[in-house]
């Protein structure tokens, strides 16, 4: 080995002699600290929050839900009211640019001297505030998405779950009858139960009536054929965590198989069940919005996001802010809710943690 | 051998697992192939093998993570049953190899050491089990402030330590260690073996050391046990099966150990076997080791050579028993 | 004294993640002669794989080596094109990883695999890359090479796929072969193949060898020269000998001490006490003070700097110099 390294003689005359002391154990202590003890749910939040988009789209989803909770409660008109002037339709209240006023009503404001409340989004071909039904079309269009998800969410968890932990002929059995329902078409489906449902429900009233068969029969669709990609994917996660020594370990300790899912398995699993939720709730409003924009959605005269795009295709050349509207909105939504999804991803997948 | 009681008396344990090869045809693979052995109360067993010899597959069968194909295990006396296993699994615990994977990262260590507490009902309120707990973490030199953080936050051999801490809280007479020690860190390493055998010292547990790393199995041991491709090949004391190693198989493996000293390394001669381990699916007739060999002869491959005394004590597994003896003159460890 | 091949001379890799700079290597300097086989040995995040990974310039995503020279043949290769590090890559300095499990691509043979290798590397016609390649699987204890070529890397063993490795790595005649931790994967059987093919090679052939593990025993068996690392730093270096029995670092013996004894006597081992170190949270002296029994205050306050103890044997350890002190003031007085 060559000599010829960097050396310094660290012997030089000022050094301090005290500094040889041996250590105490305090002092040696001092520098064996652990770092900040985190939660993993803690730390994904933290890391959620440090991701530019995913905050922007939490900001925007949150803007969006006090928007819709809210403004029917400040905004004076109703998703299905026509605009009426003394008692009778105001015939010229139709198609109203943003923030215009009909005829009768400057009429009345400057007769009053009062200032009413501005069409925002301006009014549709039957004199209704398009506003309003544009915030009623988004609560549509979320509770739909939200509830749907949720439905998925029970069932191809609880499906999913069952089937990778029993394994064996179980599992086969279990898995091929998803291998079924995922060779059905779900358009045909929703189409047919429709029809049936029609039959079925008609005269009925309450929530159903007013949403419609056709949303009853979405809902339908959703719990009985969404669920599957659910189910594949919690099932391959069980599979994955299962194969862990801790389930091992809880074995041989002789913990039962009910607390062991419940206590090593799905908590394992819950990162990758968020993320697909999140998800699938963007994907379930964008059914939902194809589904009304070709008539299969909610019952006139309740909107729906994708209703009111198909409404606005009409007059698109003379009045294309009324497309534009709950196009953006969908738009907006979705994306929001996708790049939450993502930055949900990244902030829980243990695989791209360091 | 009889008259004393032993703890674990295992006979002619068999763990074969269905391989499925194609359409609907299903081989047996034969894990573990007619395996027998004891420990005393507070004997530890070291039990050495290559990859793929079944000896992880014999502690996990012990325990009943597998159910057994066939042998008997009887346990301080006592026939293990289906029937019988819960209440048995209060005596009978384990430590995995995975220090990362075989604790819950979503449990504290409060909660990872009190599950046995909890599943066998050991405590009567909350304080009991926290008490419990901290001095099981007190046992194994955790330190207390500990115990609500998670398992992540923690080192190799601090996890290690809090899985030693999952097994003891049982008060196990019988611990099954399997490969403990190899994922982690020379230098915490030897933390972990003295703790093994402190805890010995002071509770009196046995235990079964399944390890590939030969002198830590050494150093641990009261006795080890060598298998080869499902089957045991070699049973003695410690320093007995170093020192004189008779199974072709125990030498050669011996003697492939690294020796982290550079003038016993350059002067020893190893005895490097040739070929690969064969698939315990399709493994050759008679003797398992015959192909790899150096002595193996023709009528190695007629049957499968019977665990027999040579010495007192001694066990090996070889039909050219006459030849042992020129073997034990063959290479040494040292 | 033979050439210097490989002169590394205060190296630093960082890595950044999102808990802030990870420095993993940390001014590490070292050299290696032709011919020669050096091991760099040390527990999990001492740096000693970031330290061979940065001489081939393979650092994953977000490392990179932020000082230091690493002379190969007085050619500083930190400055290289990146055209000149893929030469450099394939004809000078070749790696084998730990896992031969994944370290192949699964969905080519090994024929395939290797000849590409050879192609890249030399100017051969197809022919005689085939024929280059059953020589080199020959070389490397590989039986029935016309048959293996045509194989997948599943089909083999992880001795094999090891071995496959190795004649991979030694396809373009390399004069450094890096060796990650090569049979850790691997069975203690298989390891000794392995270990006595690669130092057959090593006659035959004559290239130098880099060997990171953390297995004394390995090391012991197959270096000439050995550097301790512990904690991005290198805490000693020298010869076989000199690291085995004159260890002149608290770590290295501390090390030493905590390994069961070859001859089987029982004695309680002496662990090192505490955990390893954080890289995150590391302490303004010494790496490894918080665990040394002999800590002293400064080792607390000042990373001690490297110095000769014998010729050719080097250590940073202020207990070094403290006993330099008492024996220069005895000798004073």
């Amino acid at each position: 080995m060559s000599e010829d390294m960097p050396k310094k003689n660290p012997l030089s005359l000022q050094i301090d002699l005290k500094k040889f002391e041996p250590a105490t154990e305090e002092e040696k202590k001092q520098q064996d600290v652990m770092s900040k003890s985190t939660t993993f749910f803690r730390d994904s939040m933290k890391k959620l929050f440090r991701n530019p988009l995913a905050v922007f789209s939490i900001i925007v989803l949150v803007l969006i839900l006090l928007v819709i909770i809210f403004a029917p409660m400040i905004v004076p008109y109703g998703y299905s009211e026509m605009l009426k002037f003394n008692g009778t339709k105001d015939k010229t209240a139709m198609n109203l640019a943003p923030f215009t006023y009909s005829v009768n009503e400057q009429k009345y404001m400057a007769e009053h001297g009062v200032k009413l409340f501005p069409h925002i989004f301006g009014t549709d071909e039957l004199s209704r505030d398009y506003f309003i039904r544009v915030v009623y079309g988004t609560r549509v269009s979320l509770a739909v998405g939200f509830f749907a998800s949720l439905i998925v969410l029970v069932i191809g968890v609880l499906y999913g779950s069952i089937s990778g932990y029993c394994g064996g002929r179980v599992d086969l059995i279990m898995m091929r009858i998803v291998d079924v329902i995922y060779s059905l078409p779900d358009m045909l489906v929703i189409i047919l139960l429709s029809v049936v449902l029609k039959e079925l429900l008609d005269g009925s009233t309450g929530i159903i009536a007013k949403l419609g068969t056709n949303m009853v029969s979405i809902f339908i669709v959703f719990g009985m054929l969404y669920w599957v990609g659910m189910a594949r994917l919690v099932r391959g996660q069980i599979l994955s965590v299962k194969e862990n020594e801790y389930v091992l370990a809880a074995k041989s300790i002789g913990t039962k198989s009910s607390r062991i899912v419940r206590r090593h398995i799905l908590p394992n699993c819950l990162s990758v069940i968020i993320i697909t939720t999140a998800l699938q709730i963007p994907s379930a409003i964008f059914t939902e919005s194809f589904l009304s924009f070709i008539g299969l959605g909610v019952a006139a005269p309740m909107p729906s996001l994708g209703s009111l795009a198909n409404n606005a295709r009409q007059g698109m050349q003379s009045y294309p802010y009324k497309l534009m509207f709950p196009a953006l909105t969908i738009c907006l939504i979705v994306l929001a809710l996708n790049l939450l999804g993502d930055g949900l991803r990244d902030a829980l997948d243990p695989k791209l943690r360091k | 051998m009889s008259e004393e009681k032993m703890l674990v008396d295992v006979r002619e344990l068999k763990q074969y697992f269905p391989v499925r090869t194609g359409w609907g045809k299903v081989l047996p693979l034969k894990a573990v192939d007619g395996v027998s052995f004891t420990i005393r109360h507070g004997e530890t067993l070291g039990l050495v093998g290559e990859s793929g010899c079944g000896k992880t597959t014999v502690g996990r069968t012990l325990l009943r993570l597998y159910k057994p194909t066939g042998g008997e295990f009887y346990f301080d006396g006592e026939l293990v049953t289906e029937k019988n296993m819960p209440s048995l699994r209060k005596q009978m615990q384990m430590v995995f190899q995975d220090p990362y994977s075989s604790l819950n990262p979503r449990m504290t260590v409060e909660d990872i050491i009190g599950e046995p507490l909890d599943v066998h009902h050991l405590y009567s309120n909350k304080a009991e089990r926290r008490e419990k707990i901290l001095s099981l973490m007190e046992t194994v030199g955790l330190n207390a402030e500990h115990a609500t953080r998670y398992a992540h936050e923690f080192s190799g051999g601090q996890r290690q330590r809090i899985g030693i801490a999952r097994a003891l809280a049982v008060n196990p007479k019988f611990i099954v260690c399997d490969e403990p020690v190899s994922a982690l860190d020379v230098s915490i390493q030897a933390q972990v073996v003295n703790m093994f055998e402190e805890l010995q010292e002071k509770l009196g547990v046995a235990y079964l050391f399944i390890a590939h790393d030969l002198l830590v199995v050494r150093h641990i041991s009261h006795r080890i046990a060598v298998m080869y491709l499902g089957r045991m090949v070699e049973l003695a004391d410690a320093d007995e099966i170093y020192d004189h190693p008779m199974h072709p198989y125990s030498k050669s493996l011996l003697s492939s150990v690294p020796i982290p000293d550079p003038r016993i390394a350059r002067e020893r001669r190893r005895i490097v076997l040739s070929g690969d381990i064969p698939s315990p699916l399709n493994a050759p007739s008679g003797c398992p080791f015959r192909t790899r060999c150096p002595y193996g002869q023709d009528d190695c491959a007629e049957c499968m050579p019977e665990l027999k005394e040579v010495e007192s004590g001694h066990f090996v597994a070889c039909h050219h028993m006459e030849d042992a003896a020129r073997m034990k003159e063959g290479v040494q460890l040292r | 004294m033979s050439e210097k091949i490989l002169d590394v001379r205060n190296l630093h890799t960082s890595f950044r993640t999102d808990a802030g700079e990870v420095r993993a290597v940390n001014g590490v300097s070292f050299n290696l002669e032709e011919g020669k086989s050096l091991g760099i040995v040390g527990e999990s995040g001492s740096g000693k794989s970031v330290t061979a990974y940065s001489i081939l310039q393979i650092l994953t995503g977000n490392g990179r080596v932020t000082g230091g020279e690493i002379l190969f043949r007085g050619e500083d290769i930190l400055k290289y094109t990146p055209q000149q590090m893929r030469q450099f890559r394939g004809k000078k300095c070749s790696i084998i990883f730990q896992d031969p499990m994944t370290s192949l691509n699964p969905t080519f043979t090994i024929g395939n695999q290797l000849m590409e290798a050879i192609l890249l590397h030399t100017d051969r016609t197809k022919k005689e890359a085939r024929d280059r390649a059953e020589e080199l699987l020959t070389l490397v204890g590989v039986n029935e090479p016309k048959r293996r070529l045509k194989q997948y890397p599943h089909e083999l063993s992880g001795g094999m796929r090891q071995r496959i490795m190795i004649a991979m790595a030694l396809s373009s005649e390399p004069d450094i072969l890096i060796a990650d931790e090569p049979t850790t994967a691997l069975d203690v059987t298989i390891q000794a193949q392995i270990l006595e093919l690669m130092q057959e090679l090593q006659k035959k052939i004559g290239m130098a060898i880099i060997m990171v593990t953390h297995d004394l025993g390995v090391i012991a068996e197959m270096c000439d020269e050995i550097i301790v690392m512990y904690g991005g730093r290198v805490c000693e270096r020298g010869s076989a000998d000199d690291i085995f029995y004159g260890p002149a670092h608290e770590y290295t013996k501390g090390l030493l001490r905590s390994i069961p004894s070859v001859n089987g006597q029982k004695e309680k081992l002496i662990p090192i006490a505490g955990t390893p170190i954080n890289l995150l949270n590391m302490p303004k002296g010494c790496a490894f003070c918080s665990r040394c029994d002999n800590a002293l205050k400064i080792c607390l306050e000042e990373v001690p700097e490297e110095e000769l103890v014998s010729p050719g044997h080097y250590a940073s350890c202020w207990l070094n110099v403290k006993k330099r002190m008492e024996g220069s003031g005895e000798a004073a007085s």
